[in-house]
């Protein structure tokens, strides 16, 4: 007899913004919103409530979150220790299992993102402004691993993602031909997405080809349609057990695997690390990760009717086609070309909602929602009959991923 | 003090303990990787433990800065003040290393001709007389 699975039932978000459109509300209002809606998706009510979740270093911690929406208790609150977008689906993952090991049973994983009230990310806190007083350049001591890391990659400008993610595409596109052109159909294709979708900050502007190749140049070959958007919102999904989830409001969704992680020696990926291994220079490094979840669900790629790839930079989404073997390694250029991934006649429609590069940044966790509203029925670009839909948080970083299906 | 490519404010690098070593060689103008006492094995960047035997007995092996350039980017975008765009970031595989790259600059070169595979050679550039960066031009022989 297989364990009880856990299941979504809520989801919900704020409205979405350009980065710093939200200066009045504060980070924290809007994950309290995210979560209010999510929980009122689900038909359950805040005292129903007893675990949070989150991931990518949120400023908006759930003791704080917990007492200022009058939690009866927080039973579980947890953080995925993995830097960047890549805990999304890993948060959803240890909220499953809380509710499926007893030590919760409502628990709800949300993001909220407002960078525009803090600091721009990529500028490692430096301005182009010249200073007046200039400092004399010196070793400075690292407060964290993670900073000792970037160590290794700051002195040389490298803080940008846009930059540190070229580094694979570069020379993905050296070893298999991949094209510029075909990065920018990813983009075209889920902007077009997101014309559908009311909550899509870019819903109402069209892209074409040309408009991708016609982009500035960020960091080659990353233009700047390469590049996802820098947005402000929350988002927030609700994690339940398979018997609460019965007679809830909405058809749950049900969470078949979850898989988490990085592969031998890839420690924060090629951001700071040059030494990943050969073979897994140009992937994601989400390969064997993929593998142990195929294997663990006991489905194939060929399962999947609908998928929302985390889409940083396109890339990125490239990469992971390869990785979780919806192609061949080296022909996720000509998969996308043969239109693959859109909505209409796609053979894989992924990132329904516009994704990261035209719905919102939310780190990913809008990629969730969507995943349970293609389940549901209730996607704006939906996918007849879909009933197994792929997930995934980030790629070229530690990374997560889920399997959803409908119930 | 050597030729300048950079800017003063380009960001500083930052160390703990286990990768100050590194650093203060580099203040030498010493090229360095990790190199396991008891497997001989090499590593980059510098951690406590040797990742293949666990031993945690290390030195410290010079290199002739000599290499390849493994994959690059060129950035568009200003990063402090008075920097020159675009500029290149390239991870640059190191000759005698025992395998290991290391992310650098490529510079000396007009953007566009940067490839896979050119040739490399190492130069210093002093920050400061207590900070030197490790960066790559084209190889001159």
């Amino acid at each position: 007899m297989s364990p009880a699975r856990a299941h979504i039932v809520g989801v919900g978000e704020s409205a979405y913004a350009r980065w710093g459109k939200i200066g009045e509300v504060s980070e924290h209002a809007l994950a309290c919103q995210a979560i209010q809606r999510a929980v009122a998706d689900a038909g359950l009510s805040m005292d129903d409530v007893d675990g949070l979740a989150s991931f990518a270093e949120d400023r908006n911690e759930a003791v704080f979150l917990a007492a200022e929406l009058g939690l009866p208790a927080l039973r579980f609150g947890n953080m995925v220790w993995m830097p960047g977008g890549g805990g999304g689906c890993a948060a959803v993952s240890n909220a499953a299992m809380a509710v499926e090991t007893g030590q919760a049973e409502v628990v709800v994983v949300y993001r909220s993102l407002c960078q525009g009230q803090f600091y721009r990310f990529g500028s490692g806190g430096v301005s182009t402004d010249a200073p007046a007083d200039p400092p004399v350049p010196s070793l400075q001591q690292a407060n964290s691993l993670l900073m000792a890391s970037m160590g290794f990659a700051m002195p040389y400008g490298l803080l940008m993602a846009a930059a540190a993610y070229a580094l694979p595409t570069r020379r993905h596109m050296h070893l298999y031909g991949t094209t510029s052109e075909q990065l920018g159909l990813l983009a075209v294709t889920f902007r077009e997405h997101a014309s559908r979708n009311p909550r899509a900050v870019m819903g109402g502007r069209p892209l074409t080809l040309e408009d991708h190749q016609a982009s500035p140049m960020i960091a080659d070959p990353h233009r700047l349609f390469d590049c996802c958007l820098e947005s402000d919102g929350a988002c927030a999904v609700v994690v339940t057990t398979e018997e609460r989830a019965r007679d809830l409001a909405k058809r749950p969704v049900e969470i078949l695997g979850s898989e988490q992680g990085a592969p031998r020696g890839y420690a924060f990926g090629p951001f700071t690390n040059a030494n990943i291994p050969d073979a897994l220079y140009a992937t994601g490094g989400g390969e064997e990760m993929a593998g142990r979840l195929w294997a663990k669900t006991g489905l194939s790629p060929g399962d999947v009717d609908v998928a929302q790839l985390y889409d940083h930079f396109t890339g990125c989404v490239l990469m992971q086609l390869e990785d979780y073997g919806f192609c061949q390694r080296g022909e996720a250029g000509a998969f996308i070309e043969s239109g693959a991934l859109a909505w209409k006649g796609g053979s894989l429609p992924t990132n329904t909602h516009g994704g990261s590069l035209s719905e919102a940044y939310i780190h990913g966790l809008n990629h969730v929602v969507e995943g349970v509203r293609s389940l549901r029925g209730e996607s704006t670009s939906p996918v007849e009959n879909a009933e197994v839909c792929l997930v995934t948080s980030a790629a070229c970083v530690p990374s997560s991923a889920v399997l959803l299906g409908r119930k | 003090m050597s030729e300048r490519y950079f800017p003063d404010t380009m960001p500083p690098p930052m160390a703990d303990g286990t990768s100050l070593p590194w650093w203060k060689a580099a203040a030498e103008h010493r090229l360095v990787v990790q190199e396991c006492g008891a497997c001989q094995v090499t590593r980059l960047p510098p951690s406590p433990v040797c990742p293949d035997c666990r031993s945690d007995q290390f030195g410290w092996r010079e290199v002739s800065g000599e290499g390849e350039v493994y994959t690059f980017t060129r950035v568009h975008r200003p990063l402090g003040a008075g920097q020159a765009i675009p500029f290149i970031i390239a991870v640059i595989a190191l000759d005698g290393s025992g395998g290991l790259r290391m992310i650098s600059n490529v510079v000396e070169i007009e953007a566009d001709a940067v490839a896979i595979g050119m040739r490399v050679e190492l130069v210093w550039e002093d920050m400061s007389p207590d900070l030197a960066i490790p960066r790559f031009r084209p190889a001159t022989n």
